[in-house]
């Protein structure tokens, strides 16, 4: 897969303050793409940078094969964490403002606004005041401007933390449709949990420094500890327990089933296979559950801050 | 469209689709001629009026020729009736007042013995007038006891008038003066007022797009140096139709009101001057004297300063705004703004005080010129000083001084602009805008 995006080697300084050292990200085309780190981590300035609001110490960054240049404002679509439209403006002027600064023409923004607007369901808004909207309305109106002139790349900086649950659904919905029509889309956030479901990729961002990247699947490999979810139908679960202690290691259960079954967490050990504790258990009563505990994003994020400190 | 053009037209026309704006526009300049053209029809109304002023003579010295009635006063000679009853008299009737002249044995005592009655306390104007006839018959009386001949002094009157020319051969007067340094002072002071209203409504726009948390969607479609610039322009051409639509309205309204008031813009300008004063120009030179004031007021380089105001306007707004936006940049919200308007403000109104201070006694002073240069308050002095002529090397050094400094100082603002507009939270201090500067990118 081609690359959309490629961050080669950048650094930023403000005054003494190193923001970003030496960061190099890959992102593919089509991908949906984390950028996670903790608050202060980086990932803002670095946005910004992609963005061509301020310009990096050193480093280069190519956009679809070229060399990032203010002609590429126009192929990007940019969500930023602080957000908020012109409060005494009109809704569809200011629509027309902005999707007119992205470099569309006036008429080709007026039918697309139309065709959004119908979308969302929000046609008589068009000659109000943003003031007069309520927030979750002119939350609608700020997702249409950044996503109106159809751009290649699509950052988005904690999409979800200014959004009510409902538009944040609603929202997480168009993203992925619009990375069906070839969008490839960077989240930027420090709330795993919000984009795991859609990431494909993530790079992981801590004190400046890029400390993991690559795909998420590949990292929760990588940071998988081999403890399984154990359900067992047995008629003496004290013995059975007791003897599993004996090969394997043996935690307490952080997980209900619906049954009164044996519930347990147990961890391979080195010279273990997961055949060889199915196996173990199939000769002792009915498994009703057996299932590998994946790391989630943010068993991930903690473990790999937690490494870097 | 270009950017900059896009955000000049959305910054013109949320500017002038204010309703403070349409406000000042268009009411401010009815206000001003309205109640001028009311004040001025009211001061005719009350001089309309003639006055009924009565004396009692009982010194025997004065006769109806020494009280000749004018447009606007009447004498009556009412000596007959004695004090006490013309006193009652002009208590009851409608008279403006009563002069009573006492009889004493020296002309000195009774030069101090001469009382005025009336129900109102009397205008100044007449009693001027009343003092300077009493004077001019005692100073007769007196050069008579002398026995010095009245028609030989009358005879030795001469006048003087010394007539005033620059090498370029342009006759000028005192009068003329007067009005070049009213005119110049208008166009500094104006100036000064635009600089300020329209350098904190772009200091506004900036503190709005900051709280609003738009600017950081703007700018990640445009530079902030374009932003920044495409305020400054959108303001100032807000500011330029301001300035055109009150030019027009004055003088619609001035024609109107005085077709309507029947006042003569000519005489509503001179009939300032104190009565004698003109009285006296007029006869030194004649009708001359107003057809001069006339062809001055044409002959006034009323294009040249047109001009040199829009340039000045511009350059000074682009300077002073420039300062204003980096401010705007800097804070987040209008009351931090306190702290750096000083160093903003100080230099402006230090022009208009050098301005009014030097122009007006020595227009072509070291002071005057000096200060026509410095790029902070050469708006301000050399417009003042425009009217009296300045030369055109002095006009393009000044010029080009400005110049270069606006684009620096544009320059500098956009750094500090650069970076205030995405810094929030912290008041910044005028290290940190050091600091700001020299980010890079």
């Amino acid at each position: 897969m081609n690359n959309l995006l490629e961050i080669n080697n950048i650094v930023k300084n403000y005054g003494a303050f190193k923001a970003l050292n030496d960061v190099s990200i890959h992102i593919p085309e089509g991908s949906v793409y984390g950028l996670l780190g903790p608050n202060g981590a980086g990932k803002t300035s670095l946005i910004r940078i992609i963005n061509q609001i301020t310009m990096p110490d050193s480093g280069s960054i190519i956009l679809d094969g070229e060399a990032l240049s203010p002609k590429h404002t126009a192929d990007i679509g940019y969500l930023p964490e602080e957000r908020g439209l012109y409060k005494s403006m009109k809704v569809g002027e200011q629509a027309l403002y902005l999707a007119q600064l992205k470099g569309l023409s006036k008429s080709e923004a007026k039918k697309r606004l139309k065709y959004w607007f119908d979308k969302f369901d929000i046609s008589a808004w068009w000659g109000k005041k943003i003031e007069e909207l309520s927030k979750g309305m002119a939350q609608k109106v700020q997702f249409i401007v950044t996503v109106l002139h159809e751009p290649k790349l699509l950052i988005f900086d904690e999409p979800f933390s200014g959004f009510d649950p409902i538009n944040a659904q609603l929202i997480a919905q168009e993203i992925l449709q619009l990375r069906e029509k070839g969008a490839t889309i960077i989240f930027s956030t420090h709330r795993m949990e919000s984009v795991e479901e859609m990431c494909d990729e993530i790079a992981l961002i801590d004190k400046s420094n890029k400390i993991l990247d690559g795909k998420l699947n590949d990292i929760k490999r990588q940071f998988r500890t081999h403890t399984f979810q154990v359900g067992l139908n047995t008629l003496n679960p004290k013995e059975v327990e007791a003897s599993l202690k004996q090969h394997f290691d043996v935690l307490p259960a952080d997980f209900k089933l619906l049954g009164n079954e044996l519930t347990l967490n147990v961890k391979l050990g080195k010279n273990n296979s997961a055949n060889e504790l199915l196996s173990f258990l199939t000769s002792r009563g009915e498994v009703q559950h057996f299932v590998e505990l994946m790391p989630n994003a943010n068993d991930i994020f903690i473990q790999a801050v937690n490494k870097n400190k | 469209m270009s950017k900059l053009k896009l955000i000049v037209q959305r910054e013109f026309i949320a500017k002038v689709r204010n309703k403070s704006f349409l406000i000042m526009t268009f009411l401010s300049p009815i206000l001003l001629v309205g109640m001028g053209a009311f004040v001025f029809f009211l001061m005719k109304k009350n001089d309309e009026k003639v006055k009924e002023i009565v004396y009692v003579d009982n010194s025997g010295l004065f006769s109806k020729d020494d009280f000749v009635d004018s447009e606007t006063i009447h004498y009556q000679d009412y000596t007959a009736l004695g004090v006490a009853e013309t006193k009652k008299k002009v208590e009851e009737g409608d008279y403006y007042g009563a002069l009573i002249i006492p009889k004493q044995n020296s002309l000195e005592i009774l030069a101090n013995a001469i009382e005025f009655y009336s129900k109102d306390s009397p205008g100044m104007s007449v009693m001027n007038s009343l003092e300077a006839k009493i004077e001019r018959k005692l100073r007769n009386e007196k050069l008579n006891d002398f026995g010095i001949d009245l028609e030989k002094i009358n005879a030795s009157k001469i006048q003087s008038n010394v007539k005033m020319f620059n090498f370029s051969g342009e006759e000028s007067s005192k009068l003329i003066n007067g009005l070049k340094i009213g005119v110049g002072a208008i166009a500094g002071y104006l100036l000064m007022m635009f600089v300020m209203i329209y350098g904190t409504s772009v200091m506004r726009s900036v503190i709005e797009e900051k709280t609003s948390r738009i600017v950081e969607i703007i700018v990640s479609s445009v530079k902030p140096f374009q932003l920044m610039l495409g305020k400054i322009i959108g303001n100032a051409s807000a500011g330029l139709l301001q300035f055109l639509i009150w030019g027009i309205l004055i003088f619609i309204i001035t024609t109107v009101a005085s077709s309507i008031f029947g006042i003569d813009i000519i005489e509503m300008q001179t009939s300032k001057l104190p009565a004698e004063q003109l009285e006296a120009a007029k006869q030194a030179a004649g009708l001359d004297k107003m057809q001069l004031i006339i062809q001055e007021i044409v002959r006034l380089p009323i294009l040249k300063m047109f001009v040199l105001f829009i340039f000045y306007f511009l350059g000074g707004f682009m300077l002073y705004s420039s300062m204003f936006a980096a401010i705007g940049a800097a804070v987040d919200n209008e009351t931090d703004t306190q702290q750096f308007m000083l160093p903003i403000m100080a230099p402006l109104i230090l022009g208009v005080y050098v301005g009014f201070a030097t122009v007006i006694n020595e227009p072509h002073g070291p002071m005057a010129v000096l200060f026509s240069y410095i790029p902070f308050t050469s708006p301000i002095v050399m417009l003042m000083r425009v009217p009296f002529g300045v030369s055109w090397y002095e006009l393009a050094i000044s010029m080009t001084l400005l110049l270069i400094t606006f684009v620096f100082m544009v320059w500098l603002a956009a750094k500090i602009y650069r970076v205030g507009i995405l810094m929030y939270g912290k008041k910044p201090t005028y290290r940190d805008l050091y600091k700001w500067l020299k980010y890079k990118g």
